[in-house]
């Protein structure tokens, strides 16, 4: 490293660990099933033709193998648990353990979703009290958790959007959404028919209002509307925006990937918003998990309640809550089953802990960090719109890209002083983005190190720009060839007798 | 609250190097009279101690302790313990996508292993990342198959679990696919000759399940045969995974839509679980979801990258193979681990149990009730058509604490008192002579009061 010591972070060993197949041999097992109480079968007799010969290359391998290879892996990713991980839009934050306790609890873990309603009480409970938290939280009047993910429940969302202007006579063509919205936007309103209109911000990063007035027209069937925006911009005018959209019977849907800014504070039902999804793997506190699962409920108001996708829970006059099945204008069933119930219970786990207060307490602790951040690093990076930052912040790298460093070697640069990188080149509009978001999950001490960090990667691209050019340089692994992984892809490990020789 | 890392002095410390006199004046962007200047009426603030107490109490009211012949796409198996114990690790918990490869090369290495093992299971080429589950991956398989044909109608076997059938529905609607479904026989599969004729020049795909939803194994190679023959692609489901362990795989599917529930993931009320997309190599770039290869970093270092990203959202917007965007990763590594812990020998002994326990449980309640599609090979379960309504027998079994099999009527209303039961490794042979013994008591007395009530008519 350079004279620019990191505080936060000291290199130390870590293991090498090759590919689980490469420590395979016959006869090793991590396996031992229990004597059979039922006389043994002929397989070959039961399944003639149908009966698999070989399983080809899976591994054998032993049991503290098995753990030593996966906990050898485990020390190669970088981790909310290690530190602060200030990805812009991905709210990451901590992820409690008794959510993790309390969805292994047996009749939890274990029930089946085809079990009687009479035994499944408890499930039915978990999922109505979590459904009521978050309507008062949105301040929406119907809801649905079947949705798997955020982009799942924007699908459900628009397809919701797409019944309703159908029961009034026509689908409708398209959909209005900003520049600045994220990449899922578009591409749900292609999956449900819809051309996509781009939507252009205004010199203060928002909706520009006067556009929004000219392309508003019968054939728009919604606005989809990140708010605060992907620039931790709050939608001043957002009434202006409902208004526009429902003069001319068109909807409101909020992206609630934000949704961090707001709870407690504000609720998008009481703005106008008609449909919106949540995160409950962003605001809700459900683990990332390297990638998923997610879980995106669906809020909407009263006019949109007859099209949620079946089942709904219900409460029953005899006191007990049921499935309903019998919706004649639902959208229909999105997923199998409920959804991923196993974060419902992960999401009011996190509710309960927190409380009206707790909750407030957390956006403001939110908003509170990422203002201090920009405080922070004001002028040291460029600050591309300068209205007021909610939980995010938005600088670029156009100071810094006169000495020829972009946003994606400053984040590489931080992994060096012991973060993870900020989001780059997110949101589209803003070249060379850096977009912060550090959550409420991090102490002062932690924001004092990041910026600290930032201000010294900065003073090095002045001193030497190669250094960060070619950063990471504590990592196992340097920057990757992304190119070559996509012209030859190798998707897949082969055995050397399978792949092909170069002769 | 516990969570939060400040003191008072701390924000107000914070507050004042912003410039800011108080936490409100933060918020002025939102309008006033937006501003919600009351409490949420959500439950007040609990210790742990009562949040582990509140949810005890719903696990209490959730069929705990219950023994349970239910699958139907949501198998119970044994989940060894060291799946938890790795998946607990901070490190795989609490990481994001993994985006920045340097930092990420646990999760992208074990995704890597992921669709190797997927692979080698499927007999397909590739494997992506995963999908939200079984549903929604056939679905987006067949939409998949609509791109990669160019033709927009889609076949639909209706022994295909009827979930994953109206998830297809919700997905197809909107497209403009049109649905055909293709009826099964008195065999419980899929009759090549109706095949024949569902299947058009402007038919995309025929989707199939096998294991079938009554546990019934479809006849792939000639289904493949057909569907090839008339320019279609062939998508079969796969919701039990653990037949893969001694079921041969359909290796001339084009596309396979797995739900990897089976392997070590908990049944946990539906969810969550995981989907998986495999195919042929030459169809990769029409496949949704996330993508792991194999590269070098600069040093000549292995390494692995999240790949082929311009058939994703992020990049190519509207015209993306699919919005997909989080899938089920700690759930794949969960199935990873899983698929890794029983490997080449203990999968195939693992699904030998199954096929155990359920060919015994066949055998009794044959001698008491009908058991439709006898002849048919099955995997794991198995269809019994009772006298009885079958809610009526449940509640008897219940009153056991176990859960009976699946009543049919729902779906199939055309097998009347029918239910699917299904067998796995965890079911004990006396739980099955428990339930074969109610289910022979319903019979007799059903038989003995028909008897009964045919000797007033006759009086």
């Amino acid at each position: 490293m350079s004279k620019h010591m990191t505080r936060k972070a000291t290199r130390h060993v870590n293991q090498n660990e090759g590919l689980i197949f490469e420590k395979s041999s016959p006869g090793k097992a991590a396996w031992k099933l229990p004597p059979l109480d039922v006389p043994d079968v002929d397989t070959s007799k039961l399944l003639g033709s149908f009966e698999r010969k070989t399983l080809g290359n899976m591994p054998e391998v032993s049991e503290i193998e098995i753990i030593r290879h996966f906990t050898r892996l485990s020390t190669w990713n970088y981790a909310i648990d290690l530190g602060m991980y200030p990805l812009g839009s991905c709210t990451m934050k901590y992820n409690p353990r008794v959510n993790e306790v309390v969805s292994r609890l047996d009749g939890i873990a274990n029930g089946h979703p085809y079990q009687p309603e009479k035994i499944s009480q408890g499930a039915l409970r978990i999922i109505k009290t979590l459904s009521d938290c978050l309507l008062e939280i949105t301040g929406m009047d119907a809801i649905t958790l079947q949705p798997a993910a955020g982009a799942h429940g924007e699908f459900t969302g628009l397809l919701m959007v797409r019944a309703h202007h159908e029961s009034k006579g026509t689908a409708r063509k398209k959909v209005l959404i900003p520049d600045s919205a994220h990449g899922t936007n578009p591409a749900t309103a292609a999956m449900v028919g819809y051309a996509v209109e781009n939507l252009k911000s205004n010199s203060k990063g928002m909706v520009e209002i006067a556009a929004l007035q000219s392309q508003m027209n019968e054939d728009v069937a919604a606005l989809m509307l990140t708010n605060p925006n992907t620039l931790g911009i709050f939608e001043q005018e957002i009434h202006k925006v409902a208004d526009i959209l429902h003069a001319k019977g068109g909807l409101l849907y909020m992206d609630g990937a934000n949704m961090n800014a707001l709870v407690g504070k504000v609720r998008p039902g009481d703005f106008g918003v008609d449909v919106m999804h949540l995160n409950l793997h962003k605001t809700f506190s459900t683990p990332h998990g390297g990638g998923g699962p997610g879980s995106g409920p669906v809020a909407v108001r009263k006019i949109l309640e007859p099209f949620l996708p079946t089942p709904v829970v219900i409460s029953k006059a005899d006191g007990t809550l049921g499935f309903n099945y019998d919706r004649p204008q639902s959208v229909g069933r999105v997923r199998s089953f409920y959804g991923n119930f196993g974060m419902f219970v992960r999401a009011l786990a996190y509710t309960l802990a927190n409380g009206p207060d707790g909750l407030r307490q957390t956006t403001e602790d939110a908003v509170l960090n990422a203002n201090y951040i920009r405080k922070g690093l004001e002028g040291v990076f460029d600050l591309p719109y300068s209205s007021p930052s909610m939980h995010e912040v938005v600088f670029s790298d156009k100071i810094q890209a006169k000495n020829g460093v972009r946003t994606m070697d400053l984040a590489k640069r931080l992994i060096d002083y012991g973060f993870h990188p900020y989001t780059t080149a997110f949101p589209l509009i803003v070249p060379g983005a850096m977009m912060i978001e550090p959550t409420e999950s991090e102490s002062r001490e932690e924001l004092d190190l990041f910026v600290e960090a930032m201000k010294s990667i900065a003073q090095e691209v002045e001193e030497d720009a190669e250094l960060v050019k070619t950063a990471p340089h504590t990592t196992r692994v340097a920057r990757l060839d992304e190119t070559a992984a996509a012209r030859k892809p190798i998707l897949r490990w082969k055995p050397a007798s399978e792949q092909p020789q170069n002769t | 609250m516990r969570y939060l890392p400040k003191s008072p002095a701390d924000r107000q410390a914070m507050l004042k190097a912003i410039g800011a006199s108080s936490i409100d004046e933060l918020f002025a962007p939102i309008p006033g009279e937006y501003r919600l200047n009351r409490d949420l009426k959500v439950p007040r603030q609990m210790a742990e101690s009562e949040i582990v107490d509140w949810f005890r109490e719903r696990s209490r009211e959730n069929g705990e302790n219950h023994a349970s012949f239910l699958g139907a796409g949501a198998y119970n198996h044994y989940r060894p313990v060291i799946i938890d114990s790795l998946i607990s690790r901070g490190e795989f918990l609490t990481a994001y996508t993994p985006y920045q490869a340097e930092i990420s090369q646990g999760t992208l290495q074990s995704i890597f292993e992921f669709q190797t093992m997927i692979c080698e299971l499927t007999g397909m080429e590739v494997a992506n990342a995963s999908m939200y589950d079984g549903s929604t991956a056939a679905a987006e398989a067949v939409m998949m198959a609509v791109r990669l044909t160019g033709r927009r109608s889609v076949a639909v076997a209706r022994s295909v679990h009827p979930e994953f059938r109206e998830v297809l529905a919700t997905y197809a609607f909107h497209q403009g696919m049109p649905l055909t479904t293709v009826p099964f026989t008195g065999d419980g599969r899929l009759d090549p000759k109706s095949v024949e004729g569902a299947i058009t020049g402007g038919t995309a795909c025929l989707l199939i399940q096998s294991p079938n939803f009554f546990g019934s194994l479809e006849e792939v190679e000639a289904l493949a045969e057909i569907a090839h023959r008339k320019g279609a692609m062939l998508v079969v489901s796969i919701a039990e995974a653990v037949s893969l362990g001694i079921v041969e795989p359909p290796r001339r599917a084009d596309i396979i839509a797995m739900e990897a529930q089976s392997f070590g993931v908990p049944v946990g009320f539906g969810g969550p679980y995981c989907g998986v997309i495999a195919t042929r190599e030459q169809f990769v770039r029409q496949m949704p979801g996330r993508l792991v290869g194999q590269t070098v970093d600069r040093g000549g270092k292995r390494g692995f990258v999240l790949t082929l990203a311009t058939r994703e959202q992020h990049i190519r917007r509207e015209k993306a193979t699919s919005n997909i965007c989080t899938n089920q990763a700690l759930v794949a590594l969960m199935v990873n681990i899983f698929m890794t812990i029983y490997g080449k020998v203990g999968l195939k002994e693992l699904a030998r149990h199954n096929l155990a326990k359920t060919a015994y449980a066949v055998q009794q309640f044959g001698k008491h009730a009908s058991v439709l599609f006898p002849a048919t090979p099955r995997f794991n379960e198995f269809v019994v058509q009772t006298s009885e309504d079958p809610y009526a027998i449940n509640s008897r079994l219940l009153g056991h604490k176990i859960v009976g099999g699946l009543p049919l009527k729902k779906f199939y209303p055309e097998l009347g008192n029918a239910s699917l039961w299904c067998c796995t490794e965890l079911t004990t042979r006396s739980m099955i002579d428990t339930a074969v013994g109610l289910v022979a008591e319903s019979e007799s007395s059903v038989n003995g009061s028909r008897e009964e009530s045919v000797e007033e008519v006759a009086r």
